[in-house]
């Protein structure tokens, strides 16, 4: 463990994050919303923690190490968390406290967007910028986090490209070097989100709205500017446009960066997990439409089938934007929404879950082993797209099939022994843990009315999560800190 | 002509043993002394021991004066060079090379003149495999060969009891499939060709040389083997080269299984195939043969590199119920042993690959030559050229062609109609002429019927 590096680049990465106050203090200065003072003090605040930081061992540049990396990842996350909670500590409207502020917080930056707050139509314009700005920040850096780092580290989604042979669609490292695939990436991130600002513009939102949604849109966080949601606008056009926008974010960015390279959208369809991603989607959204339909509770079948379709693609992919209150509808769909945010996006894009090309592996895992029954002597390799795929890799995808579940249980039993009722606490770790947002029973609207040990479990979660839980539970473990 | 052979595998030592008998001068190169002993003992042929792809070596071999050279030893790299340095500096008219890597041979750039000058690739496990997928797509044919680009085609088949054809004349035949335009050119009986005619009765076990065009032939077959259904399920033994990419070409449309003792093989076949089933285990393991139900199995081939062992799983196969069962064999001696026997096809990879490398010796406009009854009979397709005062063949009709005995004609492809020959029918220039001829000694007299006078030119 090198303290000092990790020391210095949290150092650097703390003075770089203090400067992302200042869109929000601008737009105080505009509006004079009466944040200019919170804000500008955050910004000092959370520079000079970065300047102590770094100024120390501002000299030391020994080579990070792979252990190190761990710690840089998960403080990154941890760190701007809670720092970036700090503005919303020191306004005074909304008036929250240190517990409510940090939960926002992470919320923001993992792309989960469950929110504490209430009456958001009402709260000044900085504060509302801020919050989706933390999502799309939180989105950019998972888009490294997981395209670029996690690999190295030998974790993660996208190990399993890395595991593919290079072919003429899909190139495993997406160019020889990480700067140079952070930065191709971060092109194309922006990119997206102009134009999906554009869109909403032009479909009729206010330039503030359009920004701002188009934040929360690409980082697949799900933050809005209004208590309604989308609901807000009850335009088909901008649900549309959001469809488009969510399902294009959940795609791996890797696949962008080919089809953008090749101008060609073959790219996607060879691509096994985009298919699967793809099939689900439209399962979740039939199902849900066609059950509509039986339950007759729509007057409306184009209505039931618009509602389903932004909810499937809103929840599944773990966004987490809703126009109707889905929680209300009837039978299991509320359920069966829950659960495909679960499997969740692809890897490598910005949206939460297990991930697609997961559970892809462990279904082909279990139709093997039926296989292998009916042919005992029969040689069956696991296979995306043709490519066989390492024992190696299978092992690991269970690997963290098992944790996921084993977190979720532990984590379950902790939530109801701080009171909260099966359906609550089942419904708010299910969007905690998969960094999708809304839930069911209490937390459907809003996580204020919880209790603050709660709070604090799932910001654990929404962490957990994030950073596909190895890279977290890593640091719990005895032998990662034994010399 | 004057050949130099590259490579005395088995390839190329078959196919010295077949071209040293047609008055050919051949060269036969090797890196193994032992191994060009053994050949140079048994045939009329020059030896050379060296690195086949060596100038010195070409140039001992005779390249500088010989007509063609065939490289054909294990390395797609030496055949390649070596063709290259044949042309550079020898200026050998004809290349042919074996290449077996796709990788290669899917970049047909690689092989123009100015890069790779290598004239005719060939790729022996490719031919065979072919050869086997045709078997498979016309149930109950012995041999399918195409001729035209496949406009033609040319089947031979084994007269039975419950088949339509016993017990009836030609021109029986002829009234019961009206509408086929088709023709039976050549009827081996116990070994002997007979030059049917219409009063010719069909025999038990007679083997039936049809040619008709590619669309009517499937047809035809399904009118004369009523009773044969098409093949559904395949199960290959021996997941090698030919096995992997014969199931690879079958896997879309027949439920296919390969056997492979191998295990890291079996894993590669595993990880190469998409849909078919890979089995680790042995082909005459009967356990496992009757496991995966061999008994509702359509077409069992076995294509290992030991022809022992094709032919003793196969015949488990045939015995435990098995349709038709097929087997790789490389030695000739024991095609004619097992063939009609319980095996029903026995695949000789020479003959596949014979029939390529034929076409570009025979003199005269001869584009494809097929190699029939182990070598014994010839199947060629002539271009007919020249005008009827330059050509032996242009402008006559067929009765009055100057035939010799063995050989007959039996469809002409004239642009892109298939017409099947009549004693009336008058050859056009540039007609291509589809003939048997059932004994090799006369090939000759045929090439000298489709060379064109000295007018012509």
């Amino acid at each position: 463990m090198q303290l000092a590096v990790i020391q210095r680049i949290l150092g650097i990465l703390l003075s770089l994050f203090s400067l992302t106050m200042f869109p929000p203090l601008a737009i105080s200065i505009v509006s004079s919303d009466g944040t200019f003072v919170p804000f500008l003090s955050a910004f000092a605040l959370i520079l000079s923690i970065g300047l102590a930081l770094w100024f120390p061992v501002r000299n030391i540049k020994n080579e990070l190490r792979l252990r190190d990396g761990f710690v840089v990842v998960v403080l990154f996350w941890v760190g701007l968390g809670i720092t970036g909670s700090v503005p919303l500590i020191l306004a005074s409207i909304p008036d929250l406290s240190i517990t409510d502020a940090i939960f926002e917080s992470i919320s923001g930056l993992t792309t989960t967007g469950a929110t504490i707050l209430t009456g958001i139509d009402h709260l000044p314009k900085s504060i509302l910028f801020y919050r989706q700005e933390l999502q799309w920040l939180g989105g950019m850096g998972i888009i490294v986090l997981a395209v670029a780092i996690l690999p190295m580290l030998g974790i993660g989604g996208m190990q399993l490209y890395r595991a593919e042979t290079p072919g003429p669609v899909k190139d495993t490292k997406l160019t020889p070097r990480i700067t140079e695939t952070a930065k191709a990436l971060w092109y194309i991130y922006l990119s997206m989100t102009i134009v999906c600002a554009l869109a909403y513009w032009l479909a009729g939102m206010s330039v503030f709205d359009a920004i701002s949604h188009s934040f929360a849109t690409i980082s697949i966080g799900g933050f809005s500017t209004h208590d309604a949601s989308m609901g807000y606008f009850d335009s088909d056009l901008i649900e549309s446009v959001a469809v488009f926008f969510m399902f294009f974010s959940g795609i791996n960015f890797s696949l962008h960066f080919i089809a953008w390279g090749n101008t060609s959208i073959k790219p996607y369809w060879h691509d096994a997990e985009f298919r699967t991603y793809l099939s689900i989607l439209l399962f979740v959204c039939v199902t849900c439409a066609l059950y509509h339909f039986l339950a007759n509770d729509y007057e409306n079948i184009g209505n039931a089938i618009k509602d389903s379709l932004f909810q499937a693609v809103s929840i599944a992919t773990t966004t987490g934007f809703t126009t109707t209150e889905y929680q209300s509808w009837p039978g299991f769909i509320p359920l069966l929404l829950l659960f495909s945010s679960f499997v969740g996006a692809c890897a490598g894009s910005t949206g939460g879950g297990i991930k697609v090309i997961r559970i892809l592996l462990i279904f082909k895992q279990g139709m093997r082993e039926i296989k292998r029954l009916i042919h005992p002597n029969a040689i069956f390799i696991i296979k995306i797209g043709n490519k066989p795929i390492p024992e190696r890799i299978i092992e690991a995808v269970w690997g963290f099939f098992a944790a996921y579940i084993a977190i979720f249980v532990f984590l379950l039993l902790a939530l109801m022994a701080t009171e909260l009722d099966q359906v609550t606490a089942f419904s708010a770790l299910a969007a905690c843990i998969n960094n999708l947002g809304p839930g069911l029973g209490k937390v459907s609207q809003h996580y204020g009315d919880i209790n603050d040990v709660a709070k604090w479990i799932l910001c654990f979660a929404m962490l957990l999560g994030r950073l596909e839980i190895f890279t977290l539970l890593v640091l719990f473990t005895p032998t990662f800190w034994r010399r | 002509m004057k050949i130099i052979i590259l490579g005395a595998g088995q390839v190329g030592a078959s196919v010295a043993a077949n071209l040293v008998n047609e008055d050919n001068d051949i060269t036969l190169v090797d890196i193994n002394p032992v191994a060009l002993q053994l050949i140079s003992e048994r045939y009329d042929l020059r030896t050379i021991t060296g690195v086949a792809s060596h100038p010195s070596v070409l140039a001992k071999a005779g390249a500088k004066d010989a007509d063609m050279i065939l490289a054909v030893t294990n390395s797609d790299e030496v055949n390649m060079i070596a063709c290259q340095v044949a042309y550079t500096l020898f200026h050998t008219p004809t290349k042919i090379a074996r290449i077996r890597e796709i990788e290669y041979l899917k970049n047909t750039a690689l092989f123009s003149q100015e890069a790779l000058p290598i004239d005719v690739l060939i790729s022996p496990e490719q031919l065979v495999t072919d050869y086997i997928e045709r078997l498979i797509s016309h149930p109950g044919a012995l041999q399918v060969v195409d001729f035209a680009d496949g406009k033609a085609q040319m089947v031979a088949l084994k007269a039975s009891y419950s088949g339509m054809l016993v017990g009836h004349s030609l021109r029986d035949l002829k009234t019961q499939l009206t509408g086929i335009e088709y023709k039976i050119f050549i009827i081996y009986r116990n070994g002997q060709a007979i030059i049917p005619n219409g009063d010719t009765v069909i025999e038990t076990n007679d083997e039936i040389f049809l040619i008709s065009s590619q669309k009517s032939m499937r047809q035809l077959l399904q009118l004369i083997r009523n009773k044969e259904k098409p093949y559904k399920s395949i199960m290959i033994a021996g997941g090698g080269n030919i096995g992997l990419r014969l199931a690879e070409s079958l896997e879309n449309k027949y439920k296919v299984k390969l056997l492979e003792l191998d295990p890291a093989k079996a894993r590669f076949a595993s990880e190469t195939l998409k849909s078919t089933i890979v089995l680790n285990g042995d082909a005459a393991d009967e356990e496992l043969l009757i496991e995966e139900d061999i008994d509702k199995t359509d077409v069992f081939c076995a294509l290992t590199n030991a022809d022992e062992a094709n032919i003793i799983s196969s015949m488990l196969a045939k015995r435990l119920g098995a349709r038709k069962v097929m087997a790789l064999i490389n030695r000739a001696a024991y095609v004619d042993l097992v063939q009609s026997n319980t095996i029903d096809i026995a695949i000789s990879p020479q003959e596949a690959t014979i029939g390529s490398l034929l076409a570009h010796i025979r003199k005269g406009d001869v584009v494809v030559v097929h190699a029939l009854r182990r070598g014994s009979a010839e199947a060629i397709e002539a271009i007919a050229h020249g005008n009827e005062s330059s050509s032996k063949v242009v402008g006559k009709a067929i009765m009055d062609i100057n035939l010799p005995q063995s050989a007959t004609i039996g469809a002409i492809v004239r642009g892109d109609e298939v017409l099947m020959a009549k004693k009336r029918t008058v050859i056009e220039a540039d007609d291509h002429i589809i003939l048997i001829v059932s004994d090799k000694k006369h090939v000759a007299e045929v090439e000298a019927l489709f060379q064109v006078g000295i007018t012509f030119l």
